[in-house]
């Protein structure tokens, strides 16, 4: 056997290895169509991104919309907390994280990082994200409706876009598994005065979230 | 003198590429009995900076460059690609027509055609170019601004190397600033 062989066999199970399966399972999204769609009158709208950086999911969002994205793994600062055994300080973290001006962002994908935090941490977090949205701004955010099972590894999900209707979730190692599912009236409270446009309960066990900012607030 | 031959090579340096002779591309081209393809001549215009050499300045040229040295300041290819090798190490605002990234950059990439970023290399800053690839496995810590089909092309910054996280955050406040009512919309 040529020793390119051995190369050419070994090479397909490398990817996966350290990005997560590049043949994780496809969901679909309502959502998503609707967060885009709610965007695409803003000119040149401003996005934040909380997940992990995926190049893909930059590519679509600038071409959709042709926004300005800016990265904020939001799941880096969870892990880099817990691993100091500093999360007991994640709320006033929070406070302080994002420094853009009051009502300055028009648009904010969360994907599911609430469900990696405590009340507080969610609570301190939500504030913020409500504090520098535009009147008019949109929110996207998924909410996990089941405890989180006992014995399994914890893992992050990168949300990879495939299309405005489907989403591929990639899993990650993570620091600490999700946490007790927030309450739907808790949502309702932490995001106050957004208003809650769409809310999709899909078969995964997920409820889609669209916020909206009114113009008055 | 003994340094200058380790740092700065010329073409030659890439292990696929043949050896270049030291004649400028426009003579190769009158002498060569074929006429050589596009693709060709452009690798032959690469120049390298070695992994030893330290720049602190502005660099500009007006050939593809590839670098794996270290750059403090600015640096403008305008019409050509800029490829930051795996040991390059950037602080510097960054000017080019493509920029290919496999090490690292702290600081704002402009591109007018596309950034590459590949997996293992790093950008710390935003990003103004129309075409954006991350590769999984690449660290990006900033933002990008991809104009539309159709859009302007990006410009320069006017401002000197930014501290490129402060640089991401502060954006947003400074593009709200010359809206004057922006709730009353």
């Amino acid at each position: 056997m040529a020793l390119t062989d051995l190369f050419r066999r070994k090479k397909p199970e490398d990817p996966d290895a350290e990005t997560g399966a590049s043949d994780a399972p496809v969901h679909p999204t309502k959502a998503l169509a609707r967060f885009l769609a709610s965007l695409s009158a803003h000119e040149q709208p401003i996005l934040i991104d909380l997940g992990p950086v995926v190049g893909s999911n930059v590519t679509f969002f600038g071409e959709q919309l042709g926004c300005k994205i800016f990265v904020e793994d939001v799941t880096k600062d969870i892990d880099r907390h817990v691993k100091e055994g500093r999360v007991a300080e994640l709320p006033a973290f929070f406070s302080q994280r994002f420094p853009q001006a009051d009502g300055t962002v028009d648009g904010i994908l969360c994907w599911d990082v609430f469900d990696y935090m405590d009340k507080k941490g969610a609570e301190a977090l939500a504030q913020q994200l409500t504090r520098i949205l535009k009147p008019e701004g949109a929110l996207l955010a998924f909410f996990s409706t089941s405890a989180p099972q006992e014995g399994v590894k914890p893992a992050y999900t990168r949300h990879v876009v495939v299309d405005q209707t489907n989403l591929q979730h990639r899993p990650y190692p993570a620091a600490r598994g999700k946490q007790r599912p927030l309450l739907n009236r808790d949502i309702q409270r932490m995001f106050e005065p957004l208003r809650i446009t769409e809310q999709f309960l899909l078969k995964t066990n997920m409820r889609e979230v669209l916020f909206r900012k009114p113009a008055a607030a | 003198m003994w340094k200058r031959d380790e740092s700065v090579k010329p073409t030659s340096q890439p292990a696929t590429t043949p050896p270049t002779p030291a004649v400028a591309p426009s003579q190769q081209q009158a002498s060569g009995p074929v006429p050589q393809p596009e693709s060709r001549r452009i690798e032959r215009d690469m120049v390298n900076i070695g992994k030893s050499v330290i720049i602190k300045g502005e660099l500009a040229g007006s050939e593809d460059l590839t670098i794996e040295g270290h750059v403090e300041g600015k640096i403008e290819l305008k019409d050509h690609v800029l490829t930051i090798g795996p040991n390059g190490k950037i602080k510097a605002q960054v000017f080019a027509k493509s920029v290919i990234v496999l090490g690292e950059v702290n600081g704002n990439v402009s591109a007018t055609e596309k950034v590459d970023i590949r997996d293992g290399g790093s950008v710390d800053g935003d990003i103004i170019s129309p075409r954006v690839a991350i590769a999984e496995g690449a660290h990006f810590r900033g933002s990008v601004d991809m104009q539309r089909k159709g859009g302007g092309q990006p410009q320069q910054q006017s401002s000197g190397p930014q501290k490129a996280p402060q640089a991401a955050q502060q954006q947003p406040a400074a593009q709200a600033q010359p809206q004057p009512q922006p709730a009353g919309r």
